[in-house]
């Protein structure tokens, strides 16, 4: 599978990263090359095989319900460019 | 039922699916600590986990899995023993890690039934097509400043279980009957308070038109509906705008619209239609959840009476008729409440006065079981008064106002205002007498044939006993005293 340029331009956009026209070609040739190796693993025949979700063996740890966290709205709002009354606030977002 | 609309040029069919976003109740978050409590101050609740700081990694809450198997068990669903978490990509303001976690190839619950029970006392099987576990977004508040939206966090990384209907649905009634038996045993089951305006549970709708008997058309997807009446209103106006346009000869094109409870109108949300492209993948940060069968076991056997069950046992065991049953299953403190009344009395005269005269009271006063004057026993007291021929049932609804205003028992009522029922039947004979010997021209009617006369020499008795004659024993008198 090769990726084209609009291809480049659209996932660019999707993730919103802005990338210039001079690079979208150069970009779209290492997509193709990944994906192209991707296609290369592929051809292994897995049959059977159970797909490692972990380089450890171990399962998904699970924690008991209980409030041990929250509490601090002025450290997680600590970051924001801009707040108001105890929110975050940005550019409007109305639909 | 009628399941078609008439349209210009001929009969539509709605095709209708729900997916229902339930809170799941639990203390706290699906991936962190933060408490889940409704109305805190902004983002006071919130983790560095639920902000997304960078490093921050989840932990799975092992209470909302049990909830979610046990929702899915009492879905009669499939429950899958290996459920994995991926990541659903978009940009929004009140989303801080760019995704939300959600399943998508594998969620934890496949599928199952839900049993609707219509207005007509018919039921109708709906299918569940999945279940699965997924954060909540932030909230947003747009009206408070003219050029920023605010955001507030605390909702974010609360658990939620989408639930998703198969396309079984053919009718606005049909959809909120669906609505409504999906939160009652939600309700029953306590893993989603099913409180929509509070937000804890919504519905989207899709909706399609089609010719009966021909494939699907092309559905549209109105998101965030609130309240059951709205998805009703929805469906009804989308089914309209979808049947104009296909009867002109266009297109139904597949979009996003939302609803406005104002206007009862949708309208299309564009800038929904790029962000279709979610490039889902499994999150690196959460192994596959695997379940031990075991343990699903020990969820499956703590599950509580279920509303179909109840309502099956009701009509068994009691005798009810299956609408009286369905009425008072379709609350689980209703349903206790009303066996705590039968225990031990006339099952179907506890019916009665329960969704009779008792839920009446309730409108009207606008009490709840928890607030109201009279309780389960106070009412199976004054049942107990009719059982045994204290007073007649026409007494004991002037003894249960009284009751629902004063609060007292109805045996003190009965006592103090001196209601109890007259069954001596030397009394009532003599007051049978005295009326027969006063009123020979009612005497000659009924001796003529005329029986209905009857009911008037029954009024007298009533007349002067203030009604607490016993109405058998009056008839009874009456005919040996008239024939």
């Amino acid at each position: 599978m090769s990726v084209d340029k609009e291809t480049v331009a659209n996932i660019a956009r999707l993730a919103r990263v802005r990338v210039d026209e001079s690079h979208k070609e150069s970009l779209a040739k290492e997509l193709s090359n990944i994906l192209g190796w991707i296609e290369q693993l592929s051809e292994l025949d897995t049959e059977g095989v159970e797909p490692m979700t972990s380089v450890v063996s171990m399962k998904l740890p699970l924690r008991e319900d209980e409030v041990t966290d929250g509490g601090y709205p002025d450290k997680v709002t600590a970051n924001a460019p801009e707040g108001a009354h105890g929110f975050y606030a940005v550019p409007k977002v109305v639909e | 039922m009628a399941t078609t609309i008439k349209g210009k040029t001929g009969e539509w069919e709605m095709v209708i699916g729900l997916e229902v976003h339930a809170q799941v109740i639990s203390k706290s978050k699906l991936f962190s600590g933060a408490s889940t409590a409704f109305g805190a101050e902004p983002n006071s609740q919130v983790s560095l986990v639920d902000a997304a700081m960078p490093g921050m990694l989840p932990v799975l809450n092992k209470y909302v899995v049990e909830q979610a198997v046990r929702t899915g068990l009492g879905l009669k669903a499939q429950i899958n023993l290996t459920s994995v978490f991926e990541r659903k990509n978009y940009f929004y303001a009140d989303l801080p890690q760019g995704y939300q976690i959600s399943q998508y190839l594998e969620p934890i619950v496949g599928e199952g039934t839900i049993i609707l029970d219509l207005e007509d006392g018919e039921t109708r099987e709906v299918g569940i097509e999945r279940l699965h576990l997924e954060q909540d977004a932030g909230k947003s508040i747009h009206d408070q400043h003219p050029t920023q939206s605010y955001i507030d966090l605390n909702r974010s990384g609360v658990a939620l279980m989408e639930i998703v209907s198969k396309p079984d649905m053919r009718s606005a009634e049909e959809a909120g009957a669906y609505l409504r038996k999906l939160r009652t045993i939600l309700r029953y089951l306590g893993t989603c308070d099913g409180n929509m305006d509070e937000g804890s549970m919504r519905a989207d709708v899709n909706l399609s038109m089609r010719r009966p008997g021909e494939p699907m058309g092309t559905r549209t997807e109105t998101k965030n509906v609130n309240s059951i009446r709205f998805v009703q209103q929805a469906i009804e106006q989308e089914a309209r705008r979808q049947i104009e346009v296909l009867e002109a000869g266009g297109e139904i094109v597949q979009e996003t619209r939302l609803f406005d409870g104002m206007t009862g109108k949708s309208r299309s949300m564009r800038s929904k239609e790029e962000a279709h492209d979610y490039r889902y993948f499994p999150d690196p940060d959460l192994l596959p959840l695997e379940l031990d069968p075991a343990w699903v076991e020990t969820i499956k056997v703590s599950l509580p009476e279920l509303p179909d069950e109840k309502k099956a046992r009701f009509v068994k065991d009691f005798g009810l008729p299956i609408y009286d049953a369905g009425v008072l299953v379709a609350d689980r403190d209703t349903a206790a409440f009303y066996e705590t009344v039968a225990e031990g009395r006339d099952p179907k005269l506890a019916a009665n006065w329960v969704i009779g005269d008792y839920f009446g009271a309730l409108n009207k006063s606008g009490a709840d079981l928890e607030s109201a004057p009279v309780d389960a026993k106070k009412l199976g007291g004054l049942l107990d008064l009719i059982a045994d021929g204290t007073i007649s049932g026409r007494i004991a609804k002037e003894v249960f106002e009284e009751m629902w205003d004063s609060g007292q028992d109805a045996g003190a009522i009965v006592e103090a205002k001196g209601l109890k029922q007259i069954s001596d039947s030397s009394e009532i004979e003599g007051m049978v007498e005295e009326i027969i010997a006063n009123n020979p021209k009612q005497v000659e009617q009924f001796k003529g044939g005329n029986e209905k006369i009857l009911g008037w020499f029954v009024g007298q008795v009533m007349k002067m006993t203030q009604g607490k004659a016993n109405p058998g024993m009056v008839n009874e008198v009456l005919r040996k005293k008239l024939g």
